[in-house]
């Protein structure tokens, strides 16, 4: 079975239909199992609810069960023949773009819920922009509760125009837009028979199979060194192979390689996935190395080619998002976590932070607590290996760590 | 182009090894926990990929509830022997005879509970700073939120409303002295994807998860193998059916289900067409709606 990986994202709130389109896919795929939902049955009745809560199913830690509220990112899993799904589900409160952003930095595509009664909010505003900031290139707008707006056409149009209009300042290549009720299930897995006027195909069928593949970078050769493997037994006394992750381009055996930071060149000689030789090696493969030369090359260190070499950094524009509860206090050290790197920053100078509902950057209130997004310029105590996170989403990416808590307090986007 | 494109268990494994490397790169005293069943064999399978050809640069720790099965034993030390790995036993009957722990009694009694003060034991004995174990975020709605890197302070406690952010692949192991990690390389693997990977990659698995005759005991709607550490209500009696286990775990609260699966192809094909969830056999998780979060709180696993 050669069923791929597809990680998309949704925001929003409860009354948006949320919970409920997660949990139409996962029951019409046959996921929620029979215990499952006779364990959400029983708690739905102890708390006076009609039918089975499905937000319940979601909703797992005992506080949001007591609130009524999603407070953390769930991951969900669904699988269809064709593929195999991760829903990163977030809630959709301004309180918590803490956890959209975290939710939305590993998804491939997010999923915006729109009600066809109320058309673009805020938060529709917010959602898209937060996967705007986060590269995710593929969007799914759903034009939900149909049935409340007698599957007009007319209105459809309308949230589509609003939307165009407005995503046009994001860079998302691929947006589309559905017409669904999530309630009884139109055009969510089985086409509706209410929309003859819609053409394109029902949520799952898009799902299944929109093509993200060409969305990881297949050109820049990025191979940070995560592990030295060196065996030190009689069998293999003088192996040496470095151990990473493809973060970007495709190396095969023979190429002409250079380590950074030393600038050393040499070839590659061999490529293993445990004990299985193999010719190349691409995003996102886990892999060992070998290089035809003992060069000085460990952790934190990066394997590129010598025509296409990251930028090497100290003074970093950024964007980030502040996570932690207590607010950013200016001229704090950090420790930066960037691929398999460390280094001690300092955050220079915040440049604005931005309104995400209006988009409007504010140069006036610098303060940063949690959720804010800002522009910020960043210090490093040494240079840094990066690129542009428009280009490359691995080595354009970072975390800070407070050095006293040891909490990752904010997270990061490179712009070059 | 189609050459570029990964199976969905490929990823998997490919993000399972590198996590594996990361506690290995962060961490000065990582081990891996071993329980015998399929998943912390499919960490171990994915450790021995991560670091081969040397080998896995950590320990693997068995809590031992005394209460096993045979073959899991013979299985745990058969592959210790394999990998050339160093092996930890924690044991509960030890913690029960220094009058550290008290066991439950009665006809539901169980050792579950009482595992945890043992790993934790076990955990400081040894000072573990990162435990890698094969827990997976679809088994139980509390585990839907767990991290890769899950922080435990010093009381081994998880904190579930104030865990650390993780964005990308970029894993935070910073931690004060006496705190630890547990790290879950499977989060984002199911039920159907690990039977998957032990059927491409030809793992070994213990003979318990095929089907057998065995002799069982009906007891709340499970099916309980009988064993001398099983105490039977007088209306109780013990029969022989065709039976395989989908988890395995203390030999007295780990249910069996009727399956005439004997083989890995078969067993796919019953987990695919499964409505219940694997742990629904479990009696630990039926004590309430929050009982895993409750243990897991704790410092369970």
């Amino acid at each position: 079975m050669a069923q791929g990986l597809l990680r998309f994202i949704t925001a929003g709130s409860v009354d948006d239909g949320k919970s409920t389109l997660i949990g139409r896919l996962l029951y019409d795929s046959k996921t929620i199992f029979e215990d499952q939902l006779e364990s959400i049955e029983q708690a739905s009745v102890q708390r006076g609810t009609d039918g089975a809560d499905l937000s319940l199913l979601t909703d797992g830690l005992r506080a949001e069960r007591e609130q009524g509220i999603t407070i953390d990112v769930a991951y969900r899993y669904f699988a269809t023949p064709e593929r195999k799904f991760i829903i990163a589900d977030a809630p959709g409160h301004i309180q918590y773009t803490r956890n959209m952003v975290t939710g939305a930095s590993t998804a491939d595509l997010a999923i915006i819920l729109v009600d066809a009664r109320s058309g673009l909010l805020e938060q529709t505003h917010r959602h898209s922009f937060i996967a705007h900031l986060l590269g995710i290139k593929h969007m799914v707008v759903c034009v939900n509760k149909m049935d409340l707006v007698d599957w007009s056409e007319e209105r459809y149009n309308e949230i589509v125009d609003a939307f165009r209009s407005f995503s046009s300042r994001l860079d998302i290549p691929d947006i589309k837009f559905i017409p669904i009720s999530a309630l009884q299930g139109d055009n969510v897995v089985d086409r509706s028979e209410n929309t003859a006027w819609y053409e394109g195909s029902t949520l799952l069928h898009h799902l299944e199979h929109v093509h993200v593949a060409a969305d990881r970078n297949l050109q820049d050769c990025r191979f940070p060194v995560q592990y030295v493997i060196r065996p030190q037994t009689d069998a293999n006394r003088d192996f040496r192979g470095y151990a990473g992750r493809v973060a970007g381009g495709v190396f095969k055996v023979g190429d002409e390689v250079v380590a950074l930071p030393s600038g050393l060149s040499s070839k590659v000689t061999s490529i293993a996935i445990g004990d299985t030789k193999v010719d190349k090696a691409f995003p996102p493969q886990s892999v060992v190395m070998t290089l035809a030369d003992d060069i000085d090359l460990s952790r934190g260190d990066m394997v590129v080619r010598q025509n296409n070499q990251p930028e090497s950094m100290q003074d970093i524009d950024a964007r980030i998002c502040w996570l932690s509860e207590q607010p950013m206090r200016p001229g704090t050290r950090f420790e930066l976590r960037h691929t398999s790197r460390e280094a001690k920053v300092v955050v220079k100078e915040v440049v604005y932070k931005l309104d995400i509902n209006t988009l409007h950057r504010k140069e006036d209130d610098l303060e940063i607590g949690m959720n804010d997004i800002a522009r910020v310029r960043i210090r490093t105590a040494s240079p840094m290996l990066v690129d542009d996170y428009r280009r490359n989403r691995t080595t354009g990416s970072f975390i800070l760590v407070d050095p006293g808590t040891r909490l990752t307090v904010a997270a990061g986007v490179v712009y070059t | 182009m189609s050459d570029y494109n990964l199976s969905h268990l490929d990823e998997l494994e490919a993000e399972g090894i590198y996590v594996l490397r990361e506690v290995a790169a962060q961490f000065e005293r990582p081990s891996i926990l071993f329980s015998g069943g399929k998943d912390s064999i499919c960490v171990t399978h994915l450790a021995r990929k991560a670091f081969a050809p040397a080998r896995i640069p950590m320990p693997l720790v068995h809590i031992d509830t005394g209460h096993n099965f045979p073959e899991t034993m013979q299985f745990r030390d058969d592959l210790v022997k394999e990998l050339g790995v160093q092996l930890i036993v924690g044991s509960v009957q030890d913690l029960i005879d220094c009058g550290e722990v008290t066991e439950e009694s009665g006809f539901n009694a169980s050792r579950n509970r009482i595992q945890t003060p043992t790993l934790i034991n076990t955990i400081e004995a040894h000072q573990f700073d990162a435990c890698c174990g094969g827990a997976r975020r679809d088994e139980e709605k509390a585990r839907a939120k767990e991290r890769f890197f899950s922080h435990r302070d010093d009381f081994s406690q998880w904190d579930p409303k104030n865990q650390r952010p993780e964005l990308w692949d970029l894993y935070n192991g910073k931690h004060q002295p006496g705190e630890h990690f547990r790290v879950f390389p499977l989060n984002n693997w199911t039920e159907l994807d690990i039977w998957n990977y032990i059927l491409r990659e030809n793992i070994a698995i213990p003979s318990l998860y095929f089907a057998h005759e065995r002799e069982v005991v009906r007891r709340n709607g499970q099916i309980l193998a009988h064993s001398e550490y099983l105490n039977l209500r007088p209306d109780e009696k013990p029969e022989t059916m065709q039976v395989r286990f989908r988890t395995l775990g203390d030999l007295t609260i780990t249910g069996a289900v009727e399956s005439d699966a004997d083989t890995l192809e078969k067993i796919i094909g019953e987990v695919a067409a499964a409505r219940k969830t694997e742990r629904g056999g479990r009696m630990d998780d039926k004590r309430s709606q929050s009982a895993m979060e409750d243990r897991k709180k704790e410092g369970y696993f």
